[in-house]
């Protein structure tokens, strides 16, 4: 075998430094357009990174599917989870007028909302499909305000990049991009298929994500903060999900 | 012997053609198997090691993932409270799933689901770069679609009856490859493969979102899914028959071929 001639580890050479620069160069511009997502290191980063930008590069404004009111599942899967604390069965047992949602950060009127503001603001129902990670799925009508509205409301500030939510359970919160919290699919849930939402589906107020899995539709919502970075909530990475291994992004 | 690839190494000239094609930028699969005379294009060998990588990546992280919903359906929705088209009778990672075992696996599809989104994406990029390949250097058109003489099905039953009889191969093909692998090759890297992909997309509520016809034609989500599984069995005895075809037709030089590009031990070095 002949050794490595000049030219050749010239050209090889060019080569991986033309690769290495447009690396760079791609970083930079993707950081710039906002298509690296909060867990984008570690061992799976990069699987991460790429399923986060193809859809903000491929379909930010898409719709997720909505369905004929006949294709509404006639035995839903709660997947219920223990009901938070005996603050959360005292608003039960009062029929939920205590419940209050708590909008912080980067808006220019912070404040508290109850159900009946939430009602007071533009309503929207859809049928729309719950997606579990696990694989299983169900359809249902879900009604609510649409995020977009609420955040309109308290006006959000130029500089805000993410939505944290928060759950009564206060280990459970999760967060969206501005994209995806402006979204017009994205509700604040309080009735499901034309009654109010129980709470083995998250009732009194559940964040609906449709074109994301299940697990970002966190139940028992009781915070909002609006927020540029997601660097300072929790470990950095935009919810706790991504400490067990589940993605931030979760769109597939 | 032919020489070929004329465009690409008048496009970059010789040194990328070497990186390319390492050693020699002679038709590799026509070239007579002799010890030292390459075999298998270095792009080849690099893109189906990756894809073996990948694929046992996809294998283990989707079984895991399976395990937590063992269950499959027909049509758009499906869950616990719902009929299943057919169970797989193994424990699941979910207290949620009955399964008449007495306990719960641990739950594993988070670094299971990461993985399986990572190594697809490996998969998607290696098979891109295989193909604008065989494409480029006309591997494709020369090696892989089926040779004036392999176009019939008596071509093709012929191989069939002489893999029965376990009959010893022609000379041809130690160096071409006959009608029955041309057609399985062609039926992964075209038929599966992109199945596999689809039927995976049309699981992802963003991709549902911005294509919804994509999940729609299948018959829906839980269709989509129960496709997926399918056609990940049907890769796996690909790869089954693939392995033992390998067995059978000489494992240490077959591997060798595939590793070094040569088909048989190299000459000595003087």
């Amino acid at each position: 075998m002949s050794p490595i001639s000049r030219r050749k580890l010239i050209t090889t050479g060019l080569a991986a430094t033309a690769g290495i620069g447009g690396l760079a160069v791609a970083a930079r511009l993707a950081r710039r357009y906002g298509l690296i997502p909060p867990d984008h290191g570690g061992l799976y980063g990069a699987g991460e990174t790429l399923n986060y930008a193809a859809q903000r590069l491929l379909s930010s404004r898409s719709l997720a599917r909505e369905f004929p009111r006949g294709m509404i599942s006639k035995a839903p899967f709660a997947n219920a989870v223990a009901p938070p604390d005996d603050r959360f069965k005292r608003l039960q047992a009062d029929g939920f007028t205590g419940w209050r949602l708590a909008v912080s950060g980067l808006v220019a009127r912070p404040g508290l909302l109850s159900l009946a503001d939430l009602k007071g603001l533009p309503v929207r129902s859809q049928i729309t499909e719950v997606v579990c990670e696990e694989g299983w799925s169900y359809v249902a009508e879900w009604i609510g305000t649409p995020l977009a509205d609420v955040l309109n409301d308290v006006g959000v500030l130029p500089q805000a990049r993410y939505v944290a939510y928060y759950s009564a359970d206060r280990n459970w919160w999760d967060s969206i991009d501005l994209a995806e919290a402006l979204h017009p699919q994205t509700l604040l849930t309080w009735g499901m298929n034309d009654g109010d939402l129980a709470v083995g589906f998250g009732g009194p107020l559940r964040m609906r994500v449709p074109r994301q899995l299940g697990y970002k539709s966190v139940k028992y919502i009781t915070g909002l903060a609006v927020t540029d970075s997601l660097k300072h909530l929790g470990t950095g990475l935009g919810s706790p999900g991504p400490e067990y291994g589940y993605t931030w992004y979760a769109g597939i | 012997m032919k020489k070929s690839y004329t465009f690409p190494r008048a496009l970059f000239g010789a040194p990328v053609a070497r990186i390319l094609w390492y050693p020699a930028p002679v038709s590799a699969i026509h070239s007579p198997l002799s010890p030292g005379i390459p075999r298998h294009f270095a792009v080849v060998r690099l893109t189906h090691w990756l894809t073996v990588i990948a694929f046992f990546a996809l294998l283990i992280s989707g079984i895991e993932i399976v395990i937590s919903h063992p269950r499959f359906y027909w049509g758009e929705t499906g869950n616990v409270m719902m009929t299943p088209l057919f169970t797989l009778h193994i424990p699941s990672s979910r207290d949620t799933v009955p399964t008449g075992y007495g306990y719960v696996m641990p739950d594993q599809n988070g670094w299971s689901r990461a993985l399986h989104f990572q190594s697809a994406w490996a998969l998607l990029l290696t098979g891109l770069v295989y193909c604008i390949f065989i494409v480029w250097t006309g591997h494709l058109r020369r090696n892989l679609f089926p040779a004036p003489g392999q176009r019939t099905a008596r071509a093709f039953w012929n191989v069939i009856a002489r893999y029965l009889r376990r009959a010893p191969a022609d000379e041809s093909e130690a160096h071409s490859y006959n009608a029955v692998q041309r057609a399985a090759y062609l039926g992964v890297l075209f038929i599966l493969f992109p199945l596999v992909i689809w039927t995976g997309l049309a699981m992802s509520p963003a991709f549902n979102a911005a294509v919804p016809a994509a999940v729609n034609v299948l018959g829906g989500r839980q269709s989509a899914r129960t496709l997926h599984f399918f056609v990940s069995g049907a890769l796996v005895l690909f790869l089954l028959a693939h392995v033992t075809m390998v067995y059978l037709a000489g494992f240490r030089s077959r591997m060798r071929a595939m590793i070094t590009g040569r088909a048989s031990l190299p000459p000595e070095l003087p």
